[in-house]
């Protein structure tokens, strides 16, 4: 066991950080979150800036190790987050570089670590969400064309985005799990309807997407048709993996932020608030630490992340929740004003058990997969 | 000892029960979120009703009845999220000209130096000099913060009440996560079938009938130190109780247009009313010792 990084890895770091120091400091100021085309036009430019200075590849291309030193340093330096990125970086481009031709590659892997084109997850429907394999959005072959008709709920991005990966029924009549394929369908084809719907923190940060005989063309079929569900897990296993090292980061250093203000109010005099600052540090150390081992279990085993990322992903979503409820106490009174950037937060920490798999589905996974505890239906 | 709602009380909860569900039903709440402002005629007819002059005594032209009753009632105004400075003006009937009628709205400045509803308020208890306003969590809950505000000695009878507030919202949430969980479905059976949405939905039960019979019991003896007990008991119902409903519905539960929010948030707002908890906690620490 060996917690030192190599002497290229160090190098890495010392560059990216000297890198770091000089371009943040000419970045524009941060856009309203209300204001999604300003928002869209933001990550986007961070991700150009990425590109330009040779650092865009590095969620796909690096080591898991690599990869991490990436989302703790820029994280630490306070640069922006992949924000609209999220799906084209995370989800959609790993699926493509894995499961893609090579056509499909060169159209739309360049646009998204250039920072040009934005991506969207098209999973969830009303009726298919823990159980997404239920999924009934129809796709009907009609010549050189998928023809889609159905509906999909949750999309995250939607407004702004130009793509959407897309999970489709062209299977009607096999078992669930073996009629579904991936599809890249863009978002401004004719038939496709957004509908932002306002999160419990007012904001409209996701939205449902109506299909109307929306005509696909089947070059954008990713894997084979009927094939989406494994093209899918591939996608979800990036989802779970490493995708919140960043927030990790961020998270630690809100706690220090936390002690700092209950210093100040006077809240630290408090034995019992006090103590939980310092129970929540345990938990967070140990999360990094987590993290550091999910990394060179990847690396190891060539890069996929795997179930550990259920392990971490439970763990870290309700210390999440206990980070920003201690917030609260720390906060007082002034935990109900919104204008406490960490009230809206702790607002935002209640979707963490439910987005990408339920607490309760992702216990449902360690038991079985790792465990081997018979399936329940 | 009989520890159980008599037929008086068993009809005056079921009669508020009544009037609240047409009066402010769920169709209600939500419009309520759009509207700033209290609707003043069902302020009015909650003062017809008795909901305010319930303990004023019957000589004064009151109800006459006491704490319990006043327990009951203020449950099921905190079951269906009714707004407005409940409290404040219930303890302000006999002592403020019409907050028994429910012609006035009072507002109260809490021991926290919070003030909730302070612009709709026509009479203010307490020193709200310099009061700024914040943007509240609970859009159904305008709230100034009085800078500086010197602690005031906390009236156990409004821990009580919000106690009970807290105690209607935690079975309120406890309600809908059960029906949810009946009727929503995946893998082909309602979820509520599977274990773990079960246990959560069992959990907001237990939480909420422990914290019953302390609010009920408190109300009895009027003893701060049970009081002091309800209070986190109901507190932790409401709070637990909202959380494990969002989680329950899901990424429904997310949404503004949900009603789990709405729970969650005044849920938030009654718990930090009295300065928070911690004062019960060291009151009920030092009854150890006594
Ligand atoms: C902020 C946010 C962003 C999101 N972004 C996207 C996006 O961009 N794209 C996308 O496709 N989706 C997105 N989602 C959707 C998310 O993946 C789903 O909400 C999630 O999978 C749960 O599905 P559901 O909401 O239908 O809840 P349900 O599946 O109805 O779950 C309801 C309750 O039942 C429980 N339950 C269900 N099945 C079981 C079981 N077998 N065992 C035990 N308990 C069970 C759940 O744990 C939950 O408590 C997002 C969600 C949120 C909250």
């Amino acid at each position: 066991m060996d917690l030192a990084y190599t002497p290229e890895e160090e190098e890495f770091r010392a560059r990216l950080r000297e890198w770091l120091a000089t371009v943040l400091p000419t970045l524009p100021p941060k856009p309203s979150p209300q204001d999604w085309p300003a928002r869209r036009a933001y990550d986007l430019g961070w991700q150009r800036t990425l590109y330009d200075a040779g650092y865009a590849q590095v969620h796909w291309d690096a080591s898991p190790t690599t990869r991490l030193i990436f989302l703790e340093e820029t994280e630490a330096a306070g640069a922006p987050y992949v924000g609209a990125g999220f799906v084209g970086l995370l989800h959609a481009g790993p699926t493509i570089a894995a499961e893609g031709t090579p056509a499909q590659r060169d159209r739309w892997l360049p646009p998204i670590l250039r920072g040009e084109e934005v991506w969207c997850q098209g999973f969830s429907e009303p009726d298919a969400g823990s159980d997404l394999a239920a999924l009934r959005t129809r796709a009907r072959r009609d010549g050189d064309d998928y023809v889609v008709t159905g509906s999909k709920i949750w999309t995250s991005h939607a407004e702004i985005a130009d793509w959407c990966e897309l999970l489709v029924r062209t299977g009607p009549a096999a078992p669930k799990h073996r009629g579904i394929t991936w599809l890249a369908m863009p978002m401004s084809a004719p038939g496709v309807v957004v509908r932002p719907l306002r999160t419990l923190a007012g904001s409209a940060e996701f939205a449902e997407v109506f299909l109307d005989e929306v005509r696909v063309p089947v070059a954008n079929r990713v894997g084979e048709e009927n094939d989406g569900w494994r093209v899918t897990m591939v996608t979800l296993s990036f989802e779970r993996g490493t995708a919140f090292v960043g927030e990790v980061v961020a998270c630690r250093r809100v706690l220090g932020e936390l002690a700092r203000t209950a210093r100040e109010n006077g809240r630290w005099d408090d034995p019992v608030l006090r103590r939980r600052l310092g129970r929540t540090n345990a938990e967070f150390r140990a999360l990094w630490r987590l993290t550091q081992w999910n990394v060179s279990e990847a690396e190891a085993s060539g890069g996929v992340p795997g179930v550990g990322g259920s392990v971490f992903k439970l763990r870290y979503s309700h210390a999440r929740q206990e980070l920003y409820d201690v917030a609260a106490e720390v906060l007082g009174v002034e935990s109900l004003d919104l204008e406490q950037p960490w009230v809206l937060d702790r607002l935002s920490s209640l979707s963490y058990t439910i987005a990408a798999g339920t607490s309760q589905i992702q216990r449902n996974i360690v038991a079985e997969r790792i465990l081997g505890l018979p399936k329940g239906r | 000892m009989r520890f159980r709602l008599s037929g008086d009380q068993a009809a005056l909860r079921a009669g508020v029960r009544e009037l609240l569900a047409r009066r402010f039903d769920g169709e209600a709440l939500r419009a309520a979120v759009d509207v700033s402002g209290l609707d003043r005629e069902l302020w009015r007819e909650l003062g017809a009703a008795g909901f305010f002059a319930l303990r004023v005594p019957e000589a004064d032209g009151g109800v006459g009845l006491g704490l319990p009753e006043a327990v009951l009632v203020f449950e099921e105004a905190g079951r269906v999220l009714l707004p407005g400075p409940l409290v404040a003006t219930h303890l302000a009937a006999g002592a403020v000209d019409g907050a028994a009628e429910g012609e006035v709205v009072v507002a109260g400045v809490d021991r926290g130096g919070l003030v909730e509803w302070l612009d709709e308020a026509d009479v203010v208890r307490g020193d709200a000099a310099g009061a700024v306003a914040l943007r509240s969590v609970d859009p159904l809950t305008p709230l100034h913060r009085v800078p500086g505000a010197l602690p005031r000695a906390v009236d156990p009878v409004a821990v009580l009440l919000t106690a009970a507030e807290q105690l209607g919202t935690a079975t309120r949430a406890g309600e809908l996560a059960v029906q949810h969980a009946r009727t929503r479905e995946q893998f082909g059976q309602p979820i509520g079938a599977f274990q773990a949405v079960k246990h959560l939905c069992a959990q907001m039960l237990v939480r909420a009938e422990t914290a019953r019979a302390a609010v009920y019991a408190a109300a009895v003896t009027a003893d701060p130190v049970d009081i002091a007990a309800a209070r986190l008991l109901a507190d932790e119902a409401a709070e637990r109780g909202a959380r494990d409903c969002l989680q329950v519905h899901g990424g429904m539960g997310f949404t503004w247009e949900c009603e789990v929010q709405l729970l969650l948030k005044r849920a938030w707002v009654r718990a930090r009313r009295g300065g928070g908890g911690a004062e019960s906690e060291e009151l009920l620490a030092v009854d150890l010792l006594a």
